[in-house]
């Protein structure tokens, strides 16, 4: 290399690009090469005219201060994550592995719990889970299928292994960017990707259309179907408007629905039409006010008994939350093997979960090595990352740990694979992950791809978006 | 066709109301910047402050009725809910709201001013270019109105937003009327006589209506022909005898679509604005040119009233006549 990228060093982390000395990257020695012919100054323009492409479509967050509403973009780099053909294949095949067991999981503990009779997991981590929902006991699902959207994240570790990180079955988000970035990688750098042959991303509507359709209440011809959003004060709202625009179905909130003659009916100009099949972008707690949080408005009250009838679906199912609980996720290998009688694919993270005296201990005694991870947070939140954390962070978190071993699990830190990136007037590797998107109905398909979250901060190994993340178009070839 | 989501169906009756009302504020303050000057040139803003009923709230904040505060004030003053730059702001959260139902060019241009107007502050309010800021404002609105048209597929989205859009621009045609109102009141002797022609002109031009108008009265200008052109002209896009035959034409679109056909909306306050409509110029000058314009609005108010009751869910008060359904529809 001796343009763009002569002095980009991944300084010992595997790079995406690149791959490592010993496993140089093969499959992008094209894409580098024209990249490396690039001059910072036309990137940054085209950086630029990105990010006001962004801003004009309002492809933003909303952050709320004292006085105004400031919308906000998430950052985008420029340049694409690629991943080659048998990565994939290794991580599509992972993710179908994965989605199949906490499909056959749920199935089991709202049925038979064999699984806890067995004594696989603990009967207590399932039951007293506070996403575990009895009213899903005895309710039988078509295809017996819980979580039609799934959102696995991934990283790469040093060896460039791929390890799971985090299953998320509830409600997980963010695959409008993946196609948003692809449009804005073609308008950007039609040059770069040009004959290079890349795995398209623009049926992942039509694909969970079908599905929706798929999994209407029997005897329904041709079904009602809608997406149920809290509105447009939720930050993935512009999420929201994109699938129901692609997937050419009503944006419906709460207010929207009611309950009448044991049926879903939505308020329309002409009176109130029945629904059949509901992709709610909702937890669980706010969907029916009548049956959990009372004082939630954006529900629809009665709605779980109509559901329990079998007269609405829904997608995701209601109670998927105990599959993606972390101390759960703990236990996904032997989940795998109860189920599937078959070795992870994507191996975890490995992981200790302090509930375990044992455990406990092995992570008090390790505290400076390890991430610590409260249970029941997301979005990167109440996270120590123990080589980084200071002294008194330390300390605080011992403190936390023996006063509340439960909510606790720990991990050995991952030094996540790096990818080149645009930051300032240089290219710099920086952290990423992926998540790729997993449709389930009589079968699954995963979104070729997925999306690459980039920590842009300089060493950082938190992408979220709530703490200075940004995202990459991924690119994976034919 | 498909079926269209009460909701919905509001906010793009409102979209279409907010960005019509943006056009037509920036009219009336640009005319009220070029000719609302009195013998000795001074002008008088108060009465725009009357024609919107906002004395109260604009006294609150300033002590003057000067050029600037009033500018100011129904530009970009965010305290003001009849402010350009909040009508703005609602028309893009109706149609963020409403987003999945947009073309993405109709989206984009309304995003980027929003963005435009948010970033204006009060240097950007100058008076001697002010003229231009409202033609910015106006063409913002128009290339608006042109996406709609080019763009917007024809379904009962579409039936809504034409209605906002006729209903707002019939109401806002008789509030420029209206804010010529008082300096014609005194001269009613004068009914007839040569005036002003300046004044008129202006008028005529801040309704698109001049060579209309010329047209059809090649040498008269006196009060009665002007604002009988503006008002009763049957060709002239802003006149409120136009906006009411937009207004039964799409009343009676709505017939044509099946999700709406067992649904029946009250015509009689159209009926009611037709007759308004079709009166003589000189019969309103002679009868109050004010209250006839104050009829008008309250016909319009009750329409809305009545679209409210019948399409968008509204709950009933006491006495107002509820939706009208026939025998086979499912509207409880």
């Amino acid at each position: 290399m001796s343009g763009l990228l002569a002095k980009y060093d991944p300084d010992g982390f595997f790079c995406e690009l690149f791959g490592t000395p010993e496993r140089p990257a093969g499959h992008t020695l094209e894409i580098r090469a024209r990249l490396d012919q690039m001059r910072i100054a036309a990137l940054r323009r085209r950086a630029a005219a990105s990010e006001r492409e962004l801003y004009g479509l309002g492809i933003t967050f909303t952050v709320y201060s004292d006085k105004h509403t400031i919308d906000r973009i998430l950052p985008f780099d420029v340049i694409p994550r690629v991943i080659s053909r048998d990565d994939w294949r290794r991580i599509e095949a992972g993710c179908i592995q994965r989605v199949t067991a906490i499909n056959l999981f749920l199935d089991d503990i709202y049925h038979r719990q064999s699984i806890l009779k067995n004594g696989v997991i603990p009967a207590e981590l399932v039951l007293r889970n506070v996403s575990f929902r009895p009213e899903m006991i005895g309710h039988d699902l078509p295809n017996k299928t819980y979580v039609h959207v799934c959102g696995i994240d991934i990283v790469r570790d040093c060896e460039g292994t791929f390890r799971v990180l985090e299953d998320n079955a509830r409600i997980p988000s963010g695959v409008s960017y993946v196609i948003e970035n692809r449009h804005l990688t073609l308008r950007a750098f039609p040059d770069l990707a040009d004959n290079i042959g890349i795995m398209p991303v623009s049926d992942y509507g039509s694909r969970l259309r079908e599905v929706l359709a798929e999994i209407a209440p029997t005897g329904v011809g041709d079904p009602g179907v809608v997406l149920l959003s809290p509105g447009v004060f939720n930050s993935a709202y512009f999420e929201h408007v994109f699938l129901a625009r692609e997937m050419g179905m009503p944006l419906v909130e709460g207010r929207d629905l009611l309950v009448m003659d044991g049926q879903v009916f939505m308020k329309t100009t002409g009176g109130p039409i029945r629904v059949d099949v509901i992709y709610r972008r909702i937890d669980d707690d706010f969907l029916d006010p009548t049956r959990f949080r009372p004082e939630s408005l954006l529900g629809v009250p009665g709605i779980m008994e109509v559901y329990r009838n079998g007269r609405v679906a829904l997608a995701n199912a209601v109670g998927t939350g105990v599959a993606d609980d972390k101390a759960i996720y703990t236990y996904m290998p032997k989940i795998i093997k109860y189920y599937l009688d078959q070795d992870p694919i994507l191996p975890n993270v490995e992981t200790w979960l302090c509930r375990n005296p044992s455990d406990l201990a092995f992570t008090l005694a390790h505290l400076d090595e390890l991430v610590v991870k409260p249970v029941g947070e997301s979005g990167g939140y109440g996270v120590v990352i123990g080589p980084k954390a200071s002294a008194e962070e330390l300390e605080t978190c011992r403190a936390k740990l023996k006063a509340q071993p439960e909510n606790y699990i720990s991990q050995t830190v991952v030094d996540l694979s790096v990818c080149p990136t645009l930051v300032d007037q240089t290219i710099a590797p920086r952290h990423v992950d992926l998540r790729p998107f997993v449709i389930t109905g009589k079968s699954s398909w995963v979104l070729p791809g997925g999306l690459t979250r980039v920590a842009l901060r300089e060493g950082s190994l938190i992408v979220n978006s709530s703490q200075g993340g940004g995202t990459k178009d991924t690119w994976v070839l034919e | 066709m498909s079926s269209l989501l009460a909701r919905f169906a509001e906010n793009s009756f409102w979209m279409a109301r907010y960005l019509e009302r943006v056009e037509n504020l920036a009219r009336i303050l640009d005319v009220n910047e070029t000719f609302a000057r009195d013998s000795h040139g001074a002008q008088d803003w108060l009465p725009i402050l009357r024609l919107h009923s906002d004395e109260e709230r604009f006294f609150d904040l300033h002590n003057e009725a000067d050029a600037e505060s009033v500018v100011h004030f129904y530009v970009l003053d965010r305290r003001n809910p009849n402010a350009i730059v909040n009508a703005i702001f609602l028309a893009r959260e109706n149609a963020r709201t409403l987003r999945h139902l947009l073309s993405l060019e109709i989206w984009l241009q309304l995003n980027i001013m929003w963005n435009w107007i948010s970033g204006l502050d009060n240097r950007d309010l100058n008076l001697a270019d002010f003229s231009r800021l409202c033609a910015r404002i106006k063409e913002g609105c128009q290339l608006h109105s042109g996406l709609a048209e080019h763009t917007m597929y024809r379904d009962q989205v579409w039936l809504f937003y034409q209605l906002g859009c006729f209903i707002e621009r019939c109401d806002q045609t008789t509030r420029l009327v209206d804010i010529k109102y008082h300096a014609l009141l005194p001269r009613l002797q004068d009914v007839g006589t040569p005036i002003d022609v300046s004044q008129w002109n202006v008028l005529l031009r801040s309704a698109a209506a001049y060579h209309g108008y010329r047209r059809v009265f090649p040498r008269q200008m006196t009060p009665t022909t002007v604002s009988g052109f503006i008002l009763f002209d049957p060709y002239l896009p802003r006149s409120v005898a136009f906006c009411v035959r937009e207004m039964r034409r799409i009343i009676g679109d709505f017939q044509s679509h099946a999700e709406l056909r067992h649904v029946v909306l009250p015509t009689d306050t159209v009926s009611r604005l037709e007759e308004l409509a079709s009166r003589q110029p000189w019969q309103v000058i002679a009868g109050g040119l004010h209250e006839f314009l104050d009829q008008v609005q309250i016909e319009l108010i009750a329409l809305t009233r009545q679209i409210g009751l019948t399409f968008f869910g509204h709950p009933a008060e006491v006495g107002e006549p509820l939706a009208v359904l026939v025998p086979g529809g499912t509207a409880a």
